[in-house]
């Protein structure tokens, strides 16, 4: 009964969003102002629906009703209920569902914060979310429904697959699609302007806090995904350029390039067409990365669904929403005049340089990622690319935008005096200079990407600090604490941002020059030494989880004869699938990780195994950085400017009607 | 015109997809094909003293099918198996690979024998030489003892039909 009601509700979800997409649209076209006045109403119907349909199937789940096809396959009764509760999105039909609730969550929240804009902007914006929303949903009730039966009911579950079984994947695609749909947001604002024709710096100014909230997200999203993979792979890895890892890092670097690119256009009002082709290019490369992940187009550790009708449905909406999209922008291209000029040493054309060479990058990173599949369609043979490609193409191309982000927030806009400003920057390239040059000999001489890498960092944090040091001249208070809390949060938001990506380069750079590993045989007794830490093998034990064996190593560390902790890395046999997993053991701190995994049991009778000791530098650095730089997106998008800025156009109308009446 | 370019390489990528979605990302071709099946010497499971080797197939055309007791789609193959047997269609050799447990003679007297022969691949050896990925994989080898075509996955109707007639047929088989 629960599922059919699902299924329902998702039907009634589609009639609404079809109303959402057609009505308010013919309406603004129009001038009817009862049919723009439907979408706010078709909006909040939508998600009511949508969020009853995925009540439904998370019911389903925690009551283990294996009648339902995606539970016996996704679940399995001695599954614990949080998992239980993950694995409702962890599947194909379950995550397209909660793709469509993450879509409907977004759209609710533009019809609620929306009161002050213009009522013909709000109708386009909403209705072009309708419109994906009819797509996703006409997608899962067609090929994907997550609500069909089986019968012979089974007895019990196939369960979740044992590498989701962690707390990093809980929240990792929540985030995830939180960041991917989000930036439909921006791609409806773009739409709409792109419709109205009216391409002005307002459109820019409303959809710039939605797409930083997107961005921060994502920015959370691929981060958890990072570390989950660092931590239950059981390789010490935590990027590998996999396809369905490039899949969230291309949304990501078209919406780094976006934010920056929209702050050009609200502020001087150029770089319009651009920005919107960023706009469409985002959100169309989160569609593409929902097509490459579910179509199986490339194969990947984590494609989990391989299906050519539900490929060829995707393509066909990919055609249709990005191929609309782009045919709408070149008709409409002509009408978006620049404004503002700009000298070539200006903020514009720092941030153009930004925008061009993100561009590059993730050019490198899209043809890395479909290579094998353009070599395979035309008949040329199977080849992989893997990280020594990305590697070697995307960290150089990458090193320029750093480089610049270190100068563009010291720079005016429209032009400024290169001497001037090298002038106040001087100490800052002096001293990150020599650090990255000497830095690198007192650690295990010289290496130039530890050289880059240290320079970019301490370059990076200098010119926050010197930014903050400038602000402070110019702002009110009495003490210094009273003027810090006085600068604006668009200005506090960016600037650690920033800062969190000098923290964040500084780890990478340490753990990928600096880290040290070795997989070893150790029998019970034995000993292995790593950076000064001794790593003594006491044997194993047994142990039953819930719904997994699994053998218990007992790693003592010490340092200098003294014991400083006892680490569990455990191997597990998963009891529904049978699939062993290595749950590795870390010890973290904020300078270094230690990090054991267990490998294979080598001898039954003496107790030995295989056993990989990890030793990871400054890792922890990179989600540090990376939590500032969500922290600061958020902290931007909250700045007072965006609601002020709306508020007093909108009393300016109200002020304008006033006085015609 | 410049307007119209992201229209174009969208265009161009689409194309390239919609190719993508009729191939195998999962078919890795087999350097052997064409080439001669390694050879191999095993004992026989539930007769150790019994060996088999690929020599002893020479002149007729036989699958070796990469299976073992633990592996969930080789039992859902098992039945398209057990029926090209019974109907004579073609000899099958199953090398039972990495079976620690030691469970296949039990499992084939319960669910039937497809297999002519089955060689016991204990260590999985034999498996390396063959360039095997994961169970099931299915090897169909010629007269001349040379590789003539690799499936990786389990074998159902739909892929014996469209996938390993047609080449059988190529062999005059």
């Amino acid at each position: 009964m629960i599922p059919e009601l699902g299924n329902f509700a998702l039907i009634i979800a589609l009639l609404l969003a079809i109303t959402q997409a057609v009505f308010p649209i013919y309406g603004a076209q129009t001038g009817r102002v009862t049919l723009m006045r439907l979408a706010r109403p078709a909006a909040h119907g939508q998600f009511f629906f949508v969020f009853l349909a995925y009540l439904c199937l998370l019911y389903s789940f925690v009551v283990n009703d294996f009648s339902v096809t995606n539970v016996a396959r996704n679940s399995f009764s001695q599954l614990p209920v949080v998992y239980r509760i993950t694995a409702s999105w962890g599947s194909h039909e379950g995550s397209l569902l909660f793709w469509v609730l993450i879509l409907a969550l977004w759209t609710l929240a533009v019809a609620l914060f929306s009161r002050r804009l213009p009522e013909d902007m709000v109708a386009r914006v909403l209705g072009v979310m309708g419109m994906i929303s009819i797509g996703f949903l006409a997608f899962l009730l067609t090929t994907s429904n997550p609500f069909l039966r089986e019968f012979p009911i089974p007895m019990d579950g196939n369960d979740m697959n044992p590498l989701l079984q962690d707390w990093g994947m809980i929240i990792h695609p929540p985030m995830l699609y939180m960041g991917y749909v989000g930036f439909a947001v921006a791609f409806a604002f773009a739409i709409a302007a792109l419709i109205s024709g009216k391409l002005d710096a307002a459109w820019a100014r409303w959809s710039r806090p939605w797409t930083t909230v997107a961005w921060a997200f994502l920015t959370l999203g691929i981060v958890l995904g990072s570390w989950w993979a660092y931590r239950e792979l059981g390789w010490g890895g935590w990027w590998f350029w996999d396809p369905t890892e490039n899949a969230s890092f291309m949304p990501w670097i078209a919406g780094t390039a976006l934010i920056h690119s929209l702050a050009v256009t609200e502020k001087r009002g150029a770089f319009k067409a651009w920005t919107v082709l960023l706009a469409l290019t985002a959100f169309s490369l989160s569609l593409l990365g929902t097509f490459l992940v579910r179509s199986g187009v490339l194969s990947s550790v984590h494609a989990f669904a391989t299906d050519p009708a539900r490929g060829a449905f995707i393509l066909g909406f990919l055609v249709v929403v990005i191929g609309g999209s782009l045919v709408l922008y070149a008709w409409r291209a002509p009408k978006m005049i620049t404004g503002g000029q700009f000298t070539w040493f200006s903020r514009e054309a720092l941030l153009l340089g930004n925008n061009v060479v993100l561009l590059a990058a993730l050019g490198s990173v899209l043809l890395g990622t479909l290579y094998p599949l353009f070599i395979d369609a035309m008949g040329m043979g199977k080849i992989s690319v893997g990280p020594p490609y990305f590697n070697a193409v995307f960290v150089p191309l990458m090193a320029p935008v750093l480089f610049l982000m270190g100068i563009g927030p010291l720079v005016r806009w429209r032009g400024d005096s290169l001497p001037d400003v090298a002038s106040r920057l001087k100490w800052a390239l002096a001293v990150a200079v020599a650090t990255g040059f000497l830095l690198p000999f007192t650690l295990d001489g010289f290496n130039p990407w530890a050289t880059l890498g240290f320079f970019l960092a301490i370059w990076i944090a200098l010119s926050v600090l010197v930014s903050f040091r400038e602000r402070l001249k110019f702002s009110q208070g009495a003490n210094r604490f009273s003027r810090l809390a006085a600068l604006p949060l668009g200005f506090w938001g960016m600037q650690m941002a920033h800062f969190g990506m000098a923290i964040g380069i500084a780890g990478i750079t340490v753990v990928a020059n600096y880290e040290s590993e070795k997989t070893v045989r150790m029998e019970v007794g034995s000993f292995t030494e790593m950076a000064g830490y001794t790593f003594t093998f006491r044997g194993h034990t047994e142990h039953d989880g819930p719904n997994y064996r699994a053998a218990r190593g007992v790693v003592e560390v010490s340092k200098d004869g003294r014991t400083l902790y006892t680490l569990h890395p455990e191997k597990r046999i998963y009891n529904a699938s049978g699939m062993p997993m290595t749950e590795a053991a870390l010890h973290p701190s904020i300078w270094r990780d230690l990090y054991v995994s267990l490998g294979e049991p080598l001898d039954e009778t003496t107790g030995a195994w295989a056993v990989s000791v990890f030793y990871k530098p400054f890792i922890n650095w990179m989600w540090l950085g990376a939590t500032l730089m969500v922290i600061g997106g958020f902290l931007a998008a909250a700045d007072r400017r965006y609601r002020i800025a709306v508020k007093s156009r909108a009393d300016a109308k109200a002020g304008v009607a006033a006085q015609g009446a | 015109m410049k307007r119209w370019l992201p229209l174009i390489l969208f265009l161009v990528l689409v194309g390239f997809f919609a190719k993508g979605l009729f191939l195998n990302p999962r078919e890795v071709p087999s350097p052997f094909i064409g080439k001669p099946a390694p050879a191999f010497s095993l004992p026989l499971v539930g007769n150790a003293e019994a060996s088999f080797s690929p020599a002893q197939m020479q002149g007729q055309v036989w699958l070796l099918n990469v299976w073992a007791p633990w592996c969930v789609s080789c039992r859902h193959e098992h039945g398209v198996l057990m029926s090209l047997t019974q109907a004579g269609r073609i000899p099958i050799v199953g090398l039972n690979w990495k079976d620690k447990d030691r469970e296949a003679a039990a499992l084939l007297a319960a669910t039937g024998n497809p297999y002519a022969f089955v060689p016991d691949d204990l260590d999985g050896r034999v498996g390396i030489d063959y360039g095997v990925t994961g169970t099931p994989e299915t090897y169909v080898i010629d007269g001349e003892g040379r590789v003539a075509m690799k499936h990786v996955g389990p074998i159902d109707m739909d892929v014996w039909q469209k996938k390993f007639e047609p080449k059988l047929k190529e062999l005059g088989v």
